[in-house]
């Protein structure tokens, strides 16, 4: 087995070597780093509307979540996660025209669609989480005499914790892909060099801009992953 | 001490109140283990629960120790009661020693304090502190679970404990093993105890007293001799079983019946005055006594008859012996099993203590019948 993974891999890196040969042959590689400039603010950009409407939504949503578990809620929730099920089958595109026809153009309403977008996965991941923890184990706290914010915090929130932060880094590599939309409401990042590209049949700008997109919807995947492995405490983190 | 008085609870359903507890009355001492027995839905857990107030009371009062617990908010008396569930409900997220002292934190005691105390309290369940405080749930077996799960509820030594099935969840093997432990655990710490169980058991082993529920009213509340000999009615008898005599087997060590007169005889000694101390005793048999005052052999008082000579030239090999603390099932077993009629006993060091008798047996069965007055066994 362990000889055939090797072979993939050196077979996989040979056709890395090939396509960088053949890229800078075509002068592609050239086409691209002319962009280097745009390239590096553009991603400046980019990642500071991927942090802030993913901050946002971690700050709005998870709380949200909570909030919907709570046993007073338990009529209400499960009609109101409908709605928000029903709010996630909107396409991204969809919320951001919508969001550019009240806020206008320009940051706001590309922060506010991709805030939109973000927010439903980390609600139901959230509420989910939490009403998965097993019923016995609040049993055994209430049993215990903690209060209803010492088992919250104490029981419900640790265990439910590697659910949740599924939700969000499934949502911040998403929201990385997503962003480029935000050039056509003005709001600027990767996508203005992918959708010039496209409409000037650029495939070099194009390029510019879809590459750093991709890697950094990877990189922000690996962090997350990272910060998953290391921050969730070992007894209720199935990757340790 | 823990007193029930009129505790009652009734659901509101879509179909009308289903009343799960009508005016439960009673008491257990300090120090007992009352066991709450019976079927499915018939109200134990809910009348245990209303304790903690897991579940609140619709009527009625409750004391710990004299104290009326309607007076303490559901936080403070709950933490002054030790909880254990079937589930065992261990913190995954925490490591045994966080688990431990979950209660003691909540009262304010300091890290080092709590910390002390987890380790001596599994110590006392026999899992070694250093290997044990840092780990986390999932890193434990069942058993070992499960004896945290017990001495969880005993870290802030509270005087009263409530336990929901606690060994239901354990192979059968170590659920005996923990069993003995608990039992050895409470004769020392002398802890009052209401402990839910559908098995009879279990109940019989851990039970000072049993309480029988049926349709939310206790049917029967007696010692777990009394709840043998003499149920209350057809249904306490049939919840019992039909093998309730041989359960009774369990509440009586050999010792209670052993008869330590018995004669015996070194091998030595000459058959000619073993056979007048037989026809003295009126036995059957004599234990032949080897070095260490161990019982080793019998002779036969058939046998010596009008022989002459040393007791060993008559000697058999013992088929069995049973230690004096064995009950009274192992040694019925034990002498099934060997076609037998009477078994030597020994004591903890292997000498001998006398010799019990399927007579002396039936005769103890038979006198707890014979005690109570109106016996319908």
């Amino acid at each position: 087995m362990a000889h055939s993974t090797s072979l993939g891999r050196n077979a996989a890196l040979f056709a890395v070597f090939l396509l960088g040969i053949w890229a800078s042959a075509s002068g592609l590689t050239g086409q691209i780093t002319a962009y280097w400039a745009d390239i590096t603010y553009l991603s400046r950009q980019h990642l500071v509307l991927v942090g802030a409407s993913g901050g946002a939504a971690i700050a709005v949503g998870v709380p949200v979540g909570v909030w919907l578990s709570r046993p007073s809620m338990e009529r209400r929730a499960e009609p109101l996660m409908q709605v928000f099920n029903i709010g996630t089958t909107i396409p991204t595109l969809a919320v951001i025209a919508l969001s550019m026809s009240l806020l206008g153009i320009g940051f706001p309403p590309a922060f506010f669609g991709l805030f939109v977008a973000s927010l439903l996965p980390i609600v139901r991941n959230t509420y989910a989480g939490l009403l998965a923890v097993p019923a016995h184990l609040k049993e055994a706290a209430t049993g215990m005499g903690m209060t209803s914010a010492q088992i919250l915090w104490r029981v419900e929130i640790p265990n439910a914790l590697y659910v949740i932060f599924s939700g969000v880094r499934t949502v911040l590599a998403i929201n990385v892909g997503t962003t480029p939309l935000a050039f056509l409401i003005g709001g600027g990042g990767l996508g203005e060099l992918i959708f010039t590209g496209i409409a000037l049949m650029d495939t070099g700008m194009l390029l510019a801009g879809a590459l750093p997109t991709a890697l950094l919807a990877i990189m922000v995947d690996f962090l997350m992953g990272q910060a998953q492995l290391r921050l969730i405490p070992k007894g209720v983190n199935p990757l340790r | 001490m823990i007193q029930l008085e009129d505790l009652t609870k009734t659901f509101d359903t879509p179909n009308g109140n289903v009343v799960a507890a009508e005016k439960v009355n009673m008491e257990v001492p300090t120090g007992e283990i009352c066991i709450l027995l019976g079927p499915s839905g018939c109200g134990k857990t809910t009348a245990l629960k209303m304790i903690n107030r897991l579940i609140p009371p619709t009527s009625g009062s409750i004391y710990l120790n004299g104290e009326d617990t309607g007076k303490l908010n559901d936080i403070e008396l709950r933490r002054k009661i030790g909880y254990v569930i079937q589930q065992i409900g261990l913190f995954p997220n925490m490591t045994i020693e966080e688990n431990i002292s979950v209660v003691p934190k909540l009262l304010g005691w300091d890290m080092k304090r709590a910390r002390t105390r987890a380790a001596e309290l599994l110590d006392l369940v026999g899992l070694d502190p250093y290997q044990f405080l840092k780990r986390y749930p999932k890193e434990l077996s069942g058993g070992q679970q499960q004896r945290v799960g017990v001495i969880r509820a005993l870290a802030a030594d509270p005087p009263v404990m409530l336990m929901d099935e606690p060994f239901g969840a354990i192979d059968p093997i170590n659920r005996e093993i923990i069993q003995d432990e608990f039992l050895k655990m409470q004769a020392e710490l002398k802890k009052t105890i209401m402990f839910v169980s559908h098995d009879i058991d279990e109940a019989v082993k851990m039970g000072d007293k049993i309480a029988i529920f049926r349709a939310g009213k206790i049917e029967q509340y007696d010692s777990p001799d009394k709840i043998l000999a003499h149920p209350a009615n057809p249904f306490v008898a049939d919840f019992v079983g039909t093998d309730r005599t041989l359960k009774r087997l369990r509440l009586v060590t050999a010792e209670d019946v052993v008869d330590a007169q018995a004669p015996v005889a070194a091998r030595a000694m000459k058959v000619s005055d073993l056979r007048e101390q037989l026809t003295v005793s009126g036995s059957r048999i004599a234990i032949v006594i080897g070095s260490d005052h161990r019982p080793e052999g019998f002779v036969t008082a058939d046998e010596i008859a009008g022989a002459s000579g040393k007791v060993s030239d008559f000697e058999h090999p013992l088929p069995a012996k049973v230690p004096v603390r064995a009950d009274l099932r192992a040694v019925v077993s034990e002498m099934f099993a060997n076609d037998t009629m009477w078994l030597a006993c020994t004591d903890d060091n292997g000498r001998y203590a006398g010799v019990v008798t399927q007579p002396a047996v039936t005769a103890a069965l038979r006198a707890t019948y014979a005690g109570a007055a109106g016996g319908s066994a």
